[in-house]
């Protein structure tokens, strides 16, 4: 007996970090190919998703130079711009719009955005740190470029899972912090492991001579955090929400300043 | 002629006293501040109502060795460099209901 079968192209991806599954839309299957391949790891084989962003995309050549990259609170929606992309999400309705060419960098950055204001609701934030996963207990190493972000990943031992090399993912959950996995790469152009743990200690970064521990607290220890700490919203409310939450962080996980010398030996300290 | 200045606190910025120091966040640019111990007390005591001489008079020169005129001519230093990053308000006349309130944002709901 004659039989048709149908398989209906699937026009969209969702694409979940830190439990947090946004479904992305598109009428490109190129574009939605490019996401299946950047975020392996992260992409939900469910459907399900929390939030909905439909993905416009403009011919090559139509990016607008250097623009900074600029968010705002305006009339009930987050408007993201910057060079590359414009974006708006309404979190009432939990739906976006992102008008970008095809490629998949303008979308990360969005959705790094996307995250940073979704974590600040609750207590939440992203990082500029490598982190990893070591006997069940997650390390954050937080740091300016250069500092050795990608170098402690790169040394990093068999035993130790790797969460990123570039943003780290802290969210905030009983009054625990937790650090996540995240697609959100650096140098080491490799997506971290999709695990999740409670933050042990975070180990601020410098090169030195000699490999050495030492504590840090109070103002220095908020500054170091807060030095770190991705702000893209020039929000008022946004900015209360994060440095209340940094200040809570540093008052619940012991943060050091962590001089090493960039050899393997270093991770004999980070037990 | 009132010469006494008045400051207050602004509404636009995260703040939080940390053993002696304070630490004080712009909301409009993320841009983040530390006060010394001698600052903090001039920070906590601009209420927008008591003059500036008055804190220093009470708060500073009853704590520590300095004269009033140094006091205040440091205090003023401070408060115009605190109002030139939008941390607070200046007026030559008490500030009350004047400050602005921050407009209310539901997104974080």
């Amino acid at each position: 007996m004659p039989s048709v079968n149908a398989v209906r192209q699937r026009s969209e991806v969702v694409v979940e970090i830190g439990g947090l599954p946004i479904r992305l839309r598109s009428n490109n299957s190129i574009f939605l190919r490019l996401i299946h391949e950047r975020y392996a790891g992260y992409v939900s084989l469910s459907n399900d998703a929390s939030f909905d962003f439909e993905v416009e995309l403009a011919p090559p050549g139509t990016e607008s130079g250097d623009k900074e990259v600029q968010v705002t609170w305006d009339s009930g929606r987050w408007l993201m711009e910057r060079g590359d992309f414009r974006a708006e999400w309404n979190p009432s309705t939990s739906r976006g719009r992102i008008f970008q060419t095809i490629n998949p960098y303008s979308l990360d950055s969005v959705l790094r955005i996307v995250h940073t204001l979704l974590l600040a609701r609750t207590g939440g934030f992203l990082v500029h740190a490598s982190s990893a996963i070591r006997n069940g207990r997650a390390f954050l190493f937080p740091g300016v470029s250069g500092a050795g972000k990608t170098t402690m990943a790169r040394l990093a031992p068999p035993d130790v899972a790797l969460l990123t090399d570039e943003i780290s993912y802290v969210t905030r959950q009983d009054g625990r912090y937790f650090a996540v996995g995240t697609p959100f790469f650096g140098e080491l152009a490799r997506v971290g492991e999709n695990l999740r743990a409670p933050i042990d200690a975070v180990y601020l970064l410098a090169k030195g001579a000699e490999n050495k521990i030492e504590p840090i607290v109070g103002a220095d220890a908020v500054r170091g955090l807060l030095g770190n700490i991705l702000f893209f919203a020039r929000d008022p409310k946004f900015v209360k929400l994060v440095f209340d939450a940094a200040l809570d962080f540093v008052s619940h996980v012991p943060v050091r300043r962590l001089t090493f010398v960039p050899d393997s030996r270093v991770w004999e300290l980070i037990v | 002629m009132n010469d006494k200045l008045y400051v207050a606190r602004s509404t636009a910025i995260a703040a939080r006293v940390l053993g002696d120091e304070t630490m004080i966040m712009s909301a409009t640019d993320s841009t983040l501040f530390t006060l010394n111990e001698v600052a903090t007390v001039i920070w906590e005591s601009a209420d927008g109502t008591t003059p500036l001489e008055e804190i220093v008079a009470n708060k500073i020169c009853t704590q520590y060795e300095v004269t009033f005129e140094a006091a205040l001519k440091d205090a003023e230093s401070l408060v115009e460099e605190l109002a030139g990053h939008g941390l607070l308000m200046v007026s030559d006349k008490p500030i009350g209901q004047a400050i602005p309130k921050l407009a209310e944002t539901s997104w974080a709901a």
